[in-house]
């Protein structure tokens, strides 16, 4: 479990964890997730969402270990890296819900939002897709002499895709400063990750050389503590890391599940899965006091995001065509 | 015959497609079935539902997510005698396999003098319309149908899903499988003992003699809508399902058009580059003289898929089909 090259010394930046803005984004990351669900269930949002919760440690523990110049990419799941980056969850909110405030003016929407200016080079909906894409940007910036990480996040379905695989290969070829989180949350949709992984995660990393360690995906200090020890490493332009977040997800692999109900796990397997919370967790290390008054913050934030979000218009069609050529060319209209 | 299949019965387009791979689970030990999710769960829109169960996991495999692995270990499984049917979730996860389709899949029967065949069924359900995200409403289809050793075919209802997939599933050659995804829930009256319509063949499916429509997979209910509103205004409308989109069977069309003078393709997909293009140049060539308008093409944009809330703009319907029949009068 323990690699020796994941004992070396942390970043500045990882050393000691901020409990409380931790149990912050944990909280945030809970409810815009509940709040996001219920504007699925409204019809607010279109085309469903695939919900994060449940994982939330593994998105605020990583996060807070990067400096804000660090990049990210996020997956089909990704509306808690999204946030614990930093993204405005009020344009977050927005952007899901398809309106033109959105992050990307809505054409992102749930599974491909991005904020370039804060570090996050887009959440990703082809699985395996971002891996690369962080490893060229990790190598983009050792090439430009800057000490910046990438951070890219993918499931344990994910390492089964041919390409996280080459990912491996070049990145510790080439010791880009890129730290690899996969968050196994115990499925890929309905297929169970021991019936689709042979060996190990953290084998396939070791086996290109890149040290992998399996970490409490529940508890965000303990996330913390791995990712510090990860970042400092690709820092110090020693290579990549694997971490294998150990997590559970809560709700749907996506919104279609609440009406379409496959059975695929029993009720006491989510009982158990959720028996530890890592909001729970998180919250325990905090003064009842500071708790509630994180709480009633994130509340407001919340209320805020989901207006915003509801008095937002939603796109022109006539604006469809715009933006895909670098030379204002407008695409073709559809009818010859 | 199984008793599942021998009286006439109400089904689903998904419930066809089901009863048609137990047919041909049933009737050939070689065909097995491959895909991520499809087994357990029997898929994410219940196309493989109960097959798992009845058949085994030997031959309705649940694979890792990993197309392009899927696809190319049904090359291999079909070179052994295998009849590999692959399901790929959504149009949009076609593409980490586009290398083994488009470099093994199709090349290698010609490669091999012919000696040996690749009957691998690509099953990928496409099209919009049900409000999903990017990547889950594409119409990926002309990439195929351009790649030479690909049969490429599309269904259009519940009837034509059970008897084209097994028709596909017979056939030696490649068959790159569409499957129109809004076009799921639809019902329709199966009679499992009629003789089916031939794989690689057009059909006409409403006589009409003013103006023929070409279309094929989900836009074949939107032209049929289409027909009956024209009627109304008094237009008589002919349409053709395509049905097979390699090889192209255009000699029902150009029949068609040398009666009616006129004719409009619709397809979901961009109109450049579409179907549509190479229906019209083939049309032009043939039916010259008893054109009386120029073939007109209805389709997407050339854009990527919009977000669904405004996929209503993008994706053809009723209205934009009779807008180009009003054209096609207007010259
Ligand atoms: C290339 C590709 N194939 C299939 C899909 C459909 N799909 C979306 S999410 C998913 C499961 C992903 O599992 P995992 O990587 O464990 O992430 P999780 O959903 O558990 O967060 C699948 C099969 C996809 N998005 N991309
Ligand atoms: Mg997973």
């Amino acid at each position: 479990m323990a690699d020796p090259a994941l004992s070396g010394p942390a970043s500045p930046s990882s050393q000691k964890p901020d409990s409380a803005a931790l149990y912050r984004t944990v909280r945030l990351i809970r409810r815009f997730e509940e709040r996001a669900v219920e504007l699925v269930h409204d019809g607010q949002i279109f085309g469903g969402i695939h919900p994060y919760t449940g994982q939330e440690a593994v998105a605020a523990g990583t996060c807070a270990a990067l400096r804000p110049d660090d990049l990210i990419t996020s997956t089909h799941r990704g509306h808690g890296h999204v946030l614990a980056k930093g993204a405005d969850p009020a344009r977050m909110m927005a952007e899901i819900a398809g309106r033109t405030t959105g992050l990307n003016a809505g054409r992102g929407g749930s599974m491909h939002a991005a904020d370039f200016g804060i570090g996050i080079l887009g959440a990703n909906a082809i699985v395996g897709a971002a891996a690369p894409i962080a490893t060229g940007a990790a190598w983009a910036a050792r090439c430009a002499g800057s000490d910046r990480v990438v951070m890219t996040y993918f499931g344990d379905g994910a390492v089964s895709q041919g390409v996280v695989l080459e990912t491996f290969n070049l990145a510790a070829l080439w010791r880009a400063p890129v730290v690899f989180v996969c968050e196994n949350n115990g499925f890929a949709t309905t297929t169970r990750t021991d019936d689709a992984v042979a060996g190990s995660i953290t084998g396939r990393a070791e086996a290109f050389g890149i040290p992998a360690a399996r970490v409490d995906g529940m508890d965000p200090e303990a996330v913390f503590a791995a990712a510090g020890t990860a970042i400092a490493r690709a820092r110090r332009s020693e290579g990549p890391t694997l971490l294998e977040c150990v997590t559970y997800r809560y709700d749907a692999h996506h919104t279609w599940e609440h009406a379409a109900r496959p059975r695929y796990r029993t009720p006491e397997e989510v009982d158990l899965g959720r028996s530890r919370d890592p909001l729970e967790i998180q919250g325990a290390r905090l003064p009842e006091a500071r708790r509630a008054q994180i709480d009633a913050e994130i509340e407001a934030v919340l209320e805020e995001a989901v207006r915003f979000a509801l008095d937002s218009p939603h796109p022109d069609p006539a604006t469809a065509l715009d933006y895909l050529y670098a030379d204002g060319t407008q695409a073709r209209a559809g009818v010859a | 015959m199984a008793e599942s299949t021998s009286k006439t019965q109400q089904i689903s387009l998904s419930k066809g497609l089901n009863l048609g791979l137990r047919r041909a689970l049933e009737d050939d030990p070689k065909v097995l079935l491959m895909g991520e999710d499809i087994g357990k769960l029997g898929g994410v829109f219940r196309v493989t539902d109960g097959l798992q169960k009845d058949f085994g996991e030997a031959r309705v495999m649940d694979t890792p997510l990993a197309e392009s692995g899927i696809v190319g270990t049904a090359v291999g499984l079909a070179l052994a005698g295998y009849r590999p049917v692959v399901e790929i979730q959504f149009d949009g996860f076609v593409f980490p396999a586009f290398d083994q389709i488009v470099t093994q899949v199709a090349k290698m029967r010609a490669r091999a003098l012919g000696k040996v065949s690749m009957p691998i069924v690509i099953r990928i359900p496409f099209g919009g319309g049900i409000g999903a995200v990017e990547h889950h409403s594409e119409s990926p289809e002309a990439y195929f149908a351009m790649t030479a050793g690909l049969r490429v075919v599309a269904a259009s209802n519940p009837v034509e899903a059970y008897w084209m997939i097994q028709q596909s599933i017979a056939s030696d050659d490649p068959v790159v499988f569409f499957e129109p995804k809004r076009r799921y829930w639809d019902k329709a009256e199966l009679d499992p003992t009629a003789t089916p319509y031939p794989l690689y063949a057009s059909r006409v499916v409403r006589q009409g003699t003013d103006a023929t429509v070409v279309a094929y997979g989900p836009m074949v209910k939107t032209c049929l809508e289409a027909a009956k509103a024209a009627e109304e205004e008094g237009r008589s409308l002919e349409v053709i399902d395509l049905r097979t989109l390699s090889p192209l069977d255009l000699e029902p069309v150009f029949a068609s058009v040398r009666k009616t003078g006129r004719l409009i393709t619709v397809h979901e997909a961009s109109v450049f580059m579409g179907m549509g293009a190479e229906i019209a140049a083939k049309v032009t060539e043939k039916c010259f003289y008893s054109l009386e308008a120029p073939v007109l093409r209805v389709g997407a944009p050339h854009t990527p898929y919009p977000p669904s809330r405004v996929e209503e703009e993008f994706l053809p319907d009723l209205d934009r089909v009779l807008d180009a029949v009003d054209r096609a009068f207007a010259f």
